[in-house]
């Protein structure tokens, strides 16, 4: 293999005709060759501009050089003193924005390819069964974590790791929060990638308690009060979808994107042997450009449809990780940019035939910096479809607000909590990741949860 | 994984479990409902809560076969596991959160389709506890789909039974007998709340309206997560869209777009849909689910 340069090590991946009709994962991952090679290519600065960029601050030339000396667990042991989900964030960070984007190496070529080098050192150590560390001195004092989301695992894994005993309560029947309903398999593989780092964090003493629905199956304060937890973190998400609230909504194939990824990710309707039925018909429009949306349609690709992404704005903005967007062209996914959905037409029986939409332009820049889309007049078209997959955000569930005494929320819904330690309006309530911030990122809520098990410590302490 | 203290066979296709779930146990209340995995592959079936012993920890729900895991959840037998059972979810009905006083001066009517016998019972019984004794219409299709009959009539104020092929008390449907009791009977309803098929539940309301019954029903749309992460169960009520498991499952009748929920229902049923999905199940907690013929038309 020729010596490391500007260039970054290529990865493979599945061929992009054979990959649109698997569930499979895309990205094949480094081989250990290729990892080191890719390793080699990183300067190990004084001063790393990337760890800067890392919400969890990851010694990453740290991790890098153990991997380029071939030392796999030493590598493993550097990313575990920061992260608990490494083989996740290696697949679904956007490192491209992060840690990447401030590589010096990317000042003049490819940065360091981060985020398949943290990929590869996590698989490495799950198919060689090395742990992350257990050996933590149990300190008696309870904590209860509601979610089981990335926030929730890194909370649990932190105070766990810290001596606390930690239940956390999930509402569905498994544990992984976006990363088990909402990720496809074909990003995140489910029962070795995700079940394997849920398991880490059991392995530290955490346990977990499914089929609790906080504020319905008990309260935070009961929780407190007669089960005696001293402090509770809430890393609940953002699970509510949003709708348009055009006409022809509720037609039959207008789905939520949480509900088609749900039936497909949690339920595992692709496989011959669920129970549970996804619709599977032969047109499906995704609307929005986010990754939820990116993942709904590559979804429906994989069920079999033509797919297309509506966008109102163009490609600049789409929201998505550019890999992601790259993925789904590769695949065959049209894209429909600048156009914005205003009707679903439906069939006498209620079928969606078609949807209406209308053509954008983009004007001045709105609150977000970014160009705000206006309809052009009369450039309504039809677009035909059996299916609408709606992915336009989610905001966070206000069942948890609503049944604690004294838990302030702001406009939208979210939780309001501290950023340097989560507290929130009650005391010993603690709270982050997308339940605060709105729907981010996977790191983003990791930052957050661990956070607030560093605030949670220190409010134990000074309790007793 | 929860257990089956028990289970009891009402009919060929129907049948009661008591399962040990303390936490739902705890706190469930009528109207409310849970969300049952059989095993790792089975759906997330709701089903409303029939039944349930604060002290013993159980919870007591009443399934129909209307599909592959509700047919494997037959199989099973005392002794052995459900893998998943999670509530309660909705709110509970209003006759149990409303001021007791206020419930107490109302002359309420309950009307029960097939299934719907088994939520309408625990309201029922809970009225009698407080000293209210409501009458109740129960209709099925024929004799042996008559169910909770014994346990009905233990705390019902008056209980008029119908089967639509006449094989038991009377022939005739639900609405007929609403009919017979306001106009020949002269009886006079202040409320009515009523459970069962879509379908039935659509022309109770019309019927009730005619007499001017305000009447709540119990909505049992196409269902996943329950706790309102989805929409699947999203209906039209009055000009606004409603999730049924968070905000229902229980409306205002007269408001409810019957013929939307009843189409999104269909969903899983059409024609290539049932060859592919076999004998998968789209929904639902009380017959009506669109792939059986769920109790009263
Ligand atoms: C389809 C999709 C693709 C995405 N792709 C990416 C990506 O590529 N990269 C990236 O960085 N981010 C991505 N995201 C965003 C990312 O997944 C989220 O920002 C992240 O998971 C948030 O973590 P969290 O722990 O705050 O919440 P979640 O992951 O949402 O977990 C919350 C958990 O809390 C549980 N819960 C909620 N209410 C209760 C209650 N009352 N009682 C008990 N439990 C409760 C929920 O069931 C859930 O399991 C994606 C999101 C989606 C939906
Ligand atoms: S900035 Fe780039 S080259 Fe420097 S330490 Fe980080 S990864 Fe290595
Ligand atoms: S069942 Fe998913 S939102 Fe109601």
């Amino acid at each position: 293999m020729a010596a490391p340069g500007f260039e970054r090590v290529p990865i493979s991946e599945q061929e992009a005709s054979v990959r649109a009709k698997n569930f499979d994962e895309v990205c094949l991952g480094y081989t250990e060759e290729e990892a080191v090679l890719e390793a080699s290519r990183c300067l190990n600065c004084k001063n790393p501009r990337c760890v800067q960029g890392c919400p969890v601050n990851i010694d990453i030339p740290g991790f890098i050089m153990a991997l380029k000396e071939q030392n796999f667990k030493g590598a493993y042991d550097k990313i575990s003193e920061s992260s608990a989900l490494p083989a996740v964030c290696g697949r679904v960070c956007p490192q491209e924005t992060q840690c990447e984007a401030l590589c010096i190496r990317g000042v003049k070529g490819d940065a360091v390819s981060i985020g398949k080098l943290e990929r590869y050192t996590a698989d490495r150590a799950r198919e060689e069964g090395i742990k992350p560390h257990t050996d933590c001195a149990p300190n008696g004092h309870k904590i209860a974590v509601i979610g089981s989301g990335p926030a929730g695992l890194t909370c649990a894994g932190d105070l766990a790791r810290l001596g606390y005993d930690v239940t956390i309560f999930e509402a569905l029947h498994e544990a992984g929060g976006v990363l088990t309903y909402g990720i496809p398999e074909f990003r995140l593989p489910k029962d070795t990638v995700v079940a394997a780092e849920i398991e880490n964090v059991k392995a530290l003493g955490v346990k977990i308690e499914t089929n609790v629905v906080i504020g319905k199956s008990v309260t935070i304060d009961e929780l407190m009060e007669d089960e005696g937890f001293e402090a509770v973190f809430i890393g609940s998400g953002a699970g509510l979808p949003m709708f348009m609230k055009i006409p022809g909504e509720n037609a039959k194939g207008v789905f939520s994107a949480n509900e088609y990824l749900t039936r497909n990710n949690l339920m595992k309707a692709f496989r011959e042997d669920s129970d549970t039925p996804i619709f599977r018909p032969a047109k499906v429009a995704v609307v929005g450009g986010g990754n939820v949306a990116m993942d709904a349609a590559r979804t429906a690709l994989r069920l079999g449809a033509e797919v297309t992404i509506v966008y109102r704005r163009s490609e600049a903005e789409l929201p998505a990780r550019v890999e992601e967007v790259h993925h789904a062209k590769e695949e065959g996914i049209k894209f429909e940019l600048l156009t914005n959905p205003v009707e679903i037409l439906e069939d006498d029986d209620h079928n969606v035939r078609a949807m209406k939409c209308i053509r954008m332009e983009l004007g001045e820049p709105d609150a977000s910096g970014r160009r705000r889309p206006v309809p052009v007049e009369g450039s309504e078209f039809e677009l035909e479809t059996n299916a609408v997959i709606m992915a336009l955000g989610t905001s966070p569930n206000p069942l948890i607000a609503s049944t604690t005494e004294g838990l302030d929320t702001n406009k939208w819904k979210c939780i309001v909590a501290s950023e340097e330690n989560g507290q929130t309006s009650k005391e010993g309530v603690f709270a982050g990741g997308d339940a605060v911030t709105g729907a981010a990122t996977v790191i983003l809520a990791m930052g957050a949860g661990k956070a607030a098990a560093k605030g949670i410590d220190e409010y134990i302490k000074s309790k007793n | 994984m929860y257990l089956i203290k028990k289970k009891r066979v009402l009919h060929d296709s129907i049948f009661l479990m008591d399962i040990v779930a303390p936490r739902v146990a705890k706190y469930c209340q009528p109207g409310q409902f849970v969300i049952v995995r059989i095993d790792e592959m089975g759906e997330r079936v709701p089903l409303t809560v029939c039944d349930y012993n604060r002290e013993e920890g159980t919870v007591t729900i009443v399934v129909q076969t209307i599909g592959a895991s509700t047919l494997r959840m037959k199989e099973l037998n005392e002794g052995e596991y459900l893998h998943d059972f999670v509530g309660p979810l909705g709110q509970p009905s209003e006759l149990i959160t409303d001021d007791i006083e206020e419930v107490k001066k109302k002359k309420i009517l309950f009307v029960a389709g097939g299934l719907g016998t088994a939520p309408v019972y625990p309201q029922v019984k809970w009225l009698h506890e407080h000293g209210i004794d409501a009458d109740v219409i129960v209709g099925a299709k024929n004799k042996d789909l008559v169910i909770l009959e014994e346990e009905m009539k233990a705390v019902a104020g008056n209980l008029y039974i119908t089967t639509d092929d006449g094989s038991y008390v009377r022939k005739g449907l639900v609405t007929e007998v609403i009919a017979d009791l306001v106009e020949k009977e002269g009886k006079k309803y202040d409320l009515c709340v009523s459970i069962g098929p879509m379908i039935m539940m659509k022309f109770c309301t019309l019927t009730t309206k005619k007499y001017n019954i305000p009447t709540i029903v119990s909505m049992n749309p196409i269902m996943v997560d329950g706790t309102g992460m989805c929409g699947a169960c999203r209906l039209t009520v009055g000009d606004e869209v409603k999730f049924a498991c968070i905000d229902g499952p229980e409306f205002d009748g007269f408001k409810v777009n019957f013929d939307e929920a009843m189409e999104r229902m269909k969903l899983y049923r059409t024609e290539e849909g049932r060859a592919m999905l076999k004998l998968k199940e789209g929904d639902t907690h009380h017959g009506g689910c669109g792939h059986c013929d769920g109790g009263d038309k």
